[in-house]
């Protein structure tokens, strides 16, 4: 269990956060970030007619994945939290709860938890296609986020929260002052590869008739039959969406890391 | 509270960890403005029996009664409690995301109510006196390991404690370390902090230690004036132990 955690936390299937201390101008990211730039900005100007046009039609689908991501992780964050503190909690009923969570979600592909939520659930209660998709990925994310905060907390020595609760911090002020400041440099780089993951996995909700980036390409190409240029401008305007982050998560990484000398 | 009732008082206590017994039958009473230090060898329960004071570690029989509360009676807020009491750990436990002043003033501003002004005063007099004034804005990974756990005394003594314990404080340091460390010890007791005290540093006792304990597989075997204690140890063990230390 502890095991593949660790592994967990240092591969990840997002891409790769930078090393914020890689001052090289040459690096896998750069080369990617700028052959993506690159390739959009030539084939924009280039050929206008469809690239051009295509990327206005689906602008409004990026406001929609970033809008299910954005949501879903301000969702899962917290629920990542209470998890995780669950996971590690002494009081049995909260340790079992959360750890059922996180077993029943981790054993369920999260296409089946969206079809489930919206086909299933959502006829009964009227749920439309984004809160379908915001809850399912919320709880989906929560439960791995929980692993990430449990590996974060549990990462702080214990005798950081020795010292603070024999100075007189009760366990919430250890927590809240003491740990998670420290524990968030372990747990930021491997959220923000959740936040990317996310972001990318959002394009499953397409099924569900939300119009994302994805399947508002799909329905250009439905239109003007052109499948080939519609899935190069959508794979580059997600790679170069993801980059983008995984650089702004490397930033934050550093930031993070002040004290340490 | 009248003057001859001991601030810490400990009474029959026990403390299992499966089979083994990490305390047996400890009991010790320690008066205000005393200073105790207590040897032993390696797991002979002394670690234990001084976070059993503060309740880092709770006791499985016996009593343990700190300035007149059993602190381990149900509905005891341990909390405030702990804030009389300083603790001092053999690897510092600095704060690494706060600043040395940071790390003294955290505590008093959040659990004393008082003013940032009126802690961040009183902390760079504190850091004047463990004779590290200097360091007032770097963060603890930038002090070496004496200046760090001359930082972690201050920490303490920024909530005003009515005694310190100090667990093996100069055992993680460089020899060439300990002596200031000690130094700050020894003015502290000057003083008149009370002091317990976890330590092999046998110059020290000798200075300071108006009464020593020994222990050895989680039973007080020996107390005694520190004179007594170095030139007429009664136990074997004791014998044994000051043998292979001194
Ligand atoms: N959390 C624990 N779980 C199991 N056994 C423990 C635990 N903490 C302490 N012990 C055991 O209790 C005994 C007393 O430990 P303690 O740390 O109090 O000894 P000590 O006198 O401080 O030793 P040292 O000089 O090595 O610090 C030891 O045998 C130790 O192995
Ligand atoms: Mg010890």
């Amino acid at each position: 269990m502890s095991n593949s955690l660790r592994v967990r936390i240092e591969i990840s299937d997002g891409a790769s956060i930078p090393d914020p201390k890689d001052r090289r101008l040459i690096t896998a990211w750069s080369i990617s970030f700028a052959g993506a730039i690159l390739a959009l900005v030539l084939l924009c100007v280039f050929r206008e007619d469809p690239f051009w046009l295509m990327l206005q039609f689906i602008s409004d689908g990026v406001v929609v994945t970033f809008e299910i991501t954005i949501l879903a992780i301000l969702v899962s964050i917290p629920l990542g939290l209470i998890t995780g503190l669950g996971r590690l909690s002494g009081i049995r009923a909260f340790n079992l709860l959360a750890s059922t969570y996180v077993e029943v979600i981790r054993g369920i592909p999260l296409l089946v938890q969206l079809f489930f939520l919206y086909y299933g659930l959502g006829k009964f209660f009227g749920l439309g296609g984004i809160p379908a998709a915001v809850i399912a990925m919320s709880f989906c994310y929560g439960a791995y986020m929980g692993e990430v905060f449990r590996a974060g907390i549990s990462a702080v020595p214990k005798g950081q929260s020795e010292a603070a609760r024999s100075l007189g911090f009760n366990k919430a002020q250890t927590l809240l002052m003491v740990i998670m400041p420290q524990a968030w440099r372990t747990i930021l780089p491997p959220i923000g590869n959740e936040f990317i993951a996310m972001l990318k996995d959002t394009s499953l909700v397409s099924i569900l008739a939300v119009a994302d980036i994805l399947r508002r390409g799909t329905e250009y190409a439905g239109r003007y039959f052109n499948y080939f240029e519609t899935y190069t401008l959508i794979a580059l305007v997600y790679l170069i969406i993801t980059l983008l982050l995984s650089k702004g998560v490397s930033f934050m990484e550093a930031r993070l890391n002040y004290y340490e000398r | 509270m009248s003057a001859n009732q001991p601030i810490i008082s400990v009474r029959k206590a026990y403390k299992f960890y499966g089979q083994l017994s990490a305390l047996s039958d400890v009991s010790l009473d320690i008066f205000s403005g005393e200073k105790v230090v207590i040897i032993g060898p390696s797991g002979s329960g002394k670690s234990t029996l001084l976070r059993s004071i503060n309740r880092l570690e709770t006791i499985d029989m016996g009593n343990i009664i700190v300035d007149g509360v059993d602190i381990n009676e149900p509905g005891v807020n341990i909390n405030t409690i702990r804030q009389e009491l300083g603790m001092v750990f053999q690897n510092f436990n600095l704060f690494p995301h706060k600043t040395v002043l940071e790390n003294l003033t955290m505590a008093p501003i959040t659990l004393r109510k008082i003013s940032g002004a009126e802690a961040t005063g009183m902390a760079l007099e504190l850091l004047q006196k463990v004779n590290i004034s200097d360091k007032a804005a770097a963060y603890p990974s930038t002090l070496s390991g004496g200046q760090q756990q001359r930082v972690a005394i201050a920490r303490a003594l920024a909530m005003s404690p009515k005694i310190m314990l100090f667990d093996e404080p100069t055992s993680a340091l460089d020899p060439e370390m300990i002596g200031e460390v000690l130094d700050v010890m020894v003015n502290l007791a000057r003083e008149g902090m009370t002091m317990v005290c976890v330590t092999h540093e046998m110059g020290f006792a000798r200075e300071v230690a108006d009464r020593m304990i020994f222990m050895d597989k989680g039973e007080i075997l020996e107390e005694g004036r520190p004179a007594h204690f170095f030139d007429n140890p009664r136990h074997p063990r004791l014998q044994k132990f000051l043998k292979q230390i001194l």
